[in-house]
């Protein structure tokens, strides 16, 4: 194949096994209008994700297996004791530096591409979303809120402003471009919505907690939502509560669950490890989704103090999350999932995934015959995004299987 | 003013430093060519569109495209465009070379002909 055929004949669409076509991204009301090139671009980066995974990561692991990992037990007389010194021999090999470069490279064009789609049209987006939340108070902004110096410090995963700051008032570039280019680093295994994550949650709780009939839902580190709207739809009787400390994020987000119909969420602007505006035992579930990586050590503390002191007896807290680096975890894949942290803006990724979140759960209350441990994939449409439980593939700290760390109350 | 805005700030740094795994000139170099191989990706997507259309709407079938033969006059005219091309994005490589015998002539910085000693007239 010299990349000429049509894709529509029967036999390339029988054996392509990538990212679906762009286009089978799920629009909403507040979407961002992309244009043939915008969409190409999306396309490239997915693609160009794909081939890092898939082609050019096995080569740094036979350079560690055969090169870098022999010339340190040379040096050194034994064999590497941590992850940070196999990371550190792998800075000195060009398999590692070169894959390295190009996966920030790739990174960093995503956000590029997504931001200027965004930017361009950022009044336009503005205005719909103003119109869509002026005066609704399901939407609960704290403009006196500080932003956390874990947020504000770095730019997490390399994006332009994070997920707090606006280029004017009421701006929601940064929530668009998050929202509409995440399919680019995913290779579209979020799904149709971005929700993977979300409806994996959903699917859990369906098999493992049937009887829980939830009434009130917290997703902390909510962002725009894009993992809380299918818990609402999964449970329309329950009231559910997202909360993030970016205000662009919520407003977005509650823009964007109002055009797509999804009325029983509120959005509300607070810093998790604060939450007292909330009464004790007031919710059946609290969830946080991808996001305790990207707390502070402190903040992690306190957030679970406070989804102890906030969940009702019988309520369950549940974190979807990267698997931690086990003691039979190669020291090899424990460095490679560490690169987001020294390379993409993920300064506590690392240590998040050493600690025993067991000990910090029970510190936080929880008794340790109600701790919950599992493992989830995304949930995805099989028959157009690719299904991360059939994939073989391994794209460290990036594939959408991620590990259940929670517990009863 | 998206637009303007977009121009100043799509491609902003994000906050923290960003760490260089090759040699810094190298890694500049690698980063604008990633982002030409991403622009010839999406002009192909393009051009891969424009095909389909034109096929679809009955003007042009994508089996001609590929069967297309030049004439004698329109391949010297590609040939020549393909000659300028590499001349133009080649053009350091035919400088350097030519530096070569230059040097060896004499060729010198643009400053040092200004500390150049005038011949007495």
């Amino acid at each position: 194949m010299d990349g000429s055929v049509d894709l529509g004949a029967s036999a390339p669409a029988a054996v392509y096994d990538g990212p679906p076509d762009y286009r089978a991204v799920g629009r909403h009301g507040v979407f961002p209008d992309t244009s043939h090139d915008e969409i190409a671009r999306l396309n490239f980066l997915a693609q160009m994700n794909r081939h890092l995974s898939t082609r050019v990561m096995p080569h740094v692991k036979t350079a560690w297996d055969r090169r870098a990992g022999p010339k340190f037990e040379k040096d050194h007389g034994r064999a590497p004791k941590d992850r940070h010194e196999v990371r550190k021999a792998l800075l000195g090999d060009p398999a590692f530096t070169t894959w390295s470069a190009l996966r920030r490279m790739t990174m960093e064009q995503r956000q590029q591409a997504g931001r200027w789609t965004c930017v361009r049209q950022a009044e336009a987006m503005a205005a719909r979303t103003d119109a869509l939340t002026r005066g609704d108070n399901r939407l609960s902004l704290d403009p006196a809120l500080p932003i956390p110096r874990y947020i504000s410090a770095v730019d997490h995963h390399c994006m332009p402003g994070s997920y707090h700051a606006e280029l004017f008032s009421g701006d929601v570039s940064g929530a668009a471009s998050y929202d509409h280019a995440i399919f680019a680093t995913t290779g579209g295994m979020l799904g149709r919505y971005s929700d993977g994550g979300g409806q994996a949650v959903v699917k859990w709780l369906r098999d493992h907690r049937p009887d829980l009939k939830p009434k009130r839902i917290l997703d902390l580190g909510a962002a725009l939502g894009h993992n809380t709207l299918p818990i609402a739809q999964a449970f329309p009787d329950a009231e559910v509560v997202a909360v993030d400390v970016g205000a662009p994020m919520l407003r977005y987000g509650l823009a964007r669950a109002k055009s797509m119909g999804v009325d029983n969420v509120s959005f509300i602007q607070a810093d998790g490890s604060d939450l007292s505006m909330f009464a004790d035992a007031s919710f059946d579930c609290v969830l946080t989704i991808m996001f305790l990586h990207e707390l502070s050590h402190g903040s992690m503390r306190a957030i679970f103090k406070e989804s102890h002191r906030l969940l009702r007896p019988g309520g369950v807290v549940m974190h979807i999350e990267q698997p931690q680096y086990a003691a039979g975890m190669p020291l090899f894949e424990q460095a490679m999932r560490d690169w987001d942290a020294f390379y993409n803006n993920e300064p506590f990724w690392s240590a998040l995934h050493e600690i025993d979140l067991d000990a910090a759960l029970i510190a936080a209350g929880f008794s340790r015959e109600n701790l919950i441990h599992g493992a989830v994939t995304a949930v995805v449409d099989k028959d157009v995004f690719p299904d991360a439980a059939d994939d073989e593939g391994e794209d460290y700290g990036r594939k959408a299987a991620w590990h259940v760390i929670g517990a009863a109350r | 003013m998206s637009v303007a805005l977009a121009l100043e700030t799509a491609s902003a740094k994000p906050a923290g430093k960003r760490p260089y795994f090759l040699n810094p000139e190298v890694e500049r170099v690698l980063a604008i060519t990633m982002a030409a191989v991403q622009e010839l990706a999406v002009a192909r997507e393009r051009i891969d569109t424009l095909e389909r259309l034109l096929e679809a709407k009955g003007v042009v079938a994508r089996d001609e495209i590929e069967h297309f033969a030049p004439t004698p006059g329109q391949s010297a005219e590609r040939g020549l465009w393909l000659q300028e091309y590499l001349t133009r994005v080649l053009r350091i490589v035919q400088q350097e070379g030519e530096a070569i015998g230059a040097n060896a002539a004499g060729d010198v910085y643009s400053e040092e002909v200004a500390l150049e000693a005038e011949p007495a007239s």
